[in-house]
């Protein structure tokens, strides 16, 4: 979607102010906050796109407002409301200070709870996003693409500057699910995943420094031949 | 409860979560020991101190470096690190010609196994809207000036790939041991908005 989450190349979001010394959380509910989305995540709740699109789906105001952490609260308790973990009804119940009341008892949806002994190994080895699919890939290094010039309301990992620009194949990196339709329910779509290089004067124009350059992971589906 | 009257949710953030975590565990659906050994993990055990270990092999044997640079998942595993947000890794070079840095215009995409969770400036909106634009002005306010003659290459994290930057080894360095050499790599040097020092 063409979301306000979609920034590069805007102007007027101000000074970046990194912080000296920074904690790894700010606050015990970021620490608290953390532990809830990756236990729910290494859990199988739900995917990272489906939880992205929740987080771009904030209003302009809300996305800019709200804290990092605050997103991932909000959009938690939406992305777990949808996929049937648990009812709005539910959360009201606790918010009005009366746990215990919620009707529907355990969770209802694909989530089971992992023990600590079983959840650090999931961290540890990860999940590759790779899908080992037979699926022939559309280009090869050295070929001239062009981003397609798509504006989906649905996700989407094409960003908005990147399109109707020109660039170049680096590297196929081999084939990965497709995150416009597994935010959506919609599968995984397996394709290609190419490294595409763009000349900073493509997309930025003249002004741009001749031999800059930026590096963009992109799906078959996002490229046409130039 | 009689009615289905709209409760507002609690105004206060950390009331809020509070509700979240409780309504988790009693629908049993998060355990509290998982949610401990997770804040561990990330708090303390798992941080900028991996890379800087990846870096300082890199510059200490070329043929570990080499299999960095070809496939960096397997090399930095050699190490014991991975997991997720780190399961397909790609490392970039600096050298004298070329600079890189990283952002996620579209979201936080970032190396967590070798990283650890990004600082506030990396997920914020000034940051991913002006690495990609004017990734020269951006260093030059993180205090690193890039010649001319030097391309900058800017990784826009847009898919599952996760990046880190090889930094340049500095000048004075040559007797040092691994250890010394991890020491002096910072966070921000595997980012790309720093240089690394020899002191």
């Amino acid at each position: 979607m063409n979301g306000i989450h979609d920034m590069g190349g805007m102007h007027g979001m101000g000074p970046i102010n990194p912080e000296i010394d920074e904690p790894v959380f700010h606050a015990d509910w970021e620490r608290r906050m953390f532990a809830l989305w990756t236990a729910a995540f290494a859990a199988g709740m739900y995917n990272d796109n489906e939880f992205r699109f929740a987080i771009e789906s904030r209003s302009a105001e809300e996305y800019l407002s709200e804290s990092y952490y605050q997103h991932w609260l909000v959009c938690m308790e939406k992305v777990l409301i949808d996929k049937g973990q648990f009812t709005r009804a539910d959360l009201e119940a606790v918010w009005a200070n009366a746990p215990g009341t919620g009707a529907s008892g355990g969770g209802a949806g694909s989530g089971q709870a992992l023990p600590a002994d079983q959840v650090i190994p999931v961290f540890m080895g990860g999940a590759s996003a790779r899908i080992d699919a037979d699926v022939a890939p559309k280009f090869k290094a050295g070929d001239a693409v062009v981003a397609r010039n798509i504006n989906p309301a649905g996700h989407t990992r094409l960003p908005r500057y990147l399109r109707g620009k020109g660039g170049t194949i680096e590297k196929d990196h081999g084939v990965f699910g497709f995150p416009d339709s597994m935010a959506h329910g919609e599968g995984e779509t397996p394709q290609h995943v190419y490294c595409v290089r763009f000349d900073a004067r493509e997309v930025w124009g003249e002004s741009a420094p001749a031999r800059d350059s930026f590096y963009v992971d992109m799906w078959d589906d996002y490229l046409d031949p130039a | 409860m009689a009615d289905h009257d709209h409760t507002e949710p609690p105004s206060d953030t950390a009331l809020r979560v509070k509700a979240l975590e409780s309504l988790l565990l009693e629908k049993g659906l998060v355990e509290a020991d998982t949610l401990d050994a997770i804040i561990q993990l990330y708090e303390h055990n798992v941080g900028p101190q991996n890379g800087a270990k990846v870096v300082a092999r890199a510059w200490s044997d070329p043929d570990y470096k080499a299999r960095l640079l070809a496939d960096a998942t397997p090399a930095i595993a050699e190490l014991g690190y991975g997991g997720v947000q780190g399961e397909d890794m790609v490392v970039v070079e600096n050298t004298s010609d070329v600079h890189n840095l990283l952002v996620c215009t579209l979201c936080s995409c970032y190396p967590w196994p070798v990283l650890g969770l990004p600082p506030v400036w990396y997920k914020a909106a000034p940051y991913r809207a002006r690495a990609v634009s004017e990734p020269r002005a951006v260093l030059k306010e993180f205090g690193v000036e890039i010649r001319e003659g030097v391309e900058v290459r800017v990784w826009d994290s847009t898919a599952e790939l996760r990046y880190m930057v090889l930094p340049e080894r500095p000048a004075g360095t040559e007797g040092l041991g691994e250890d010394e050499l991890a020491a002096l790599v910072t966070r921000d040097s595997m980012i790309g908005v720093a240089l690394v020092e020899s002191t």
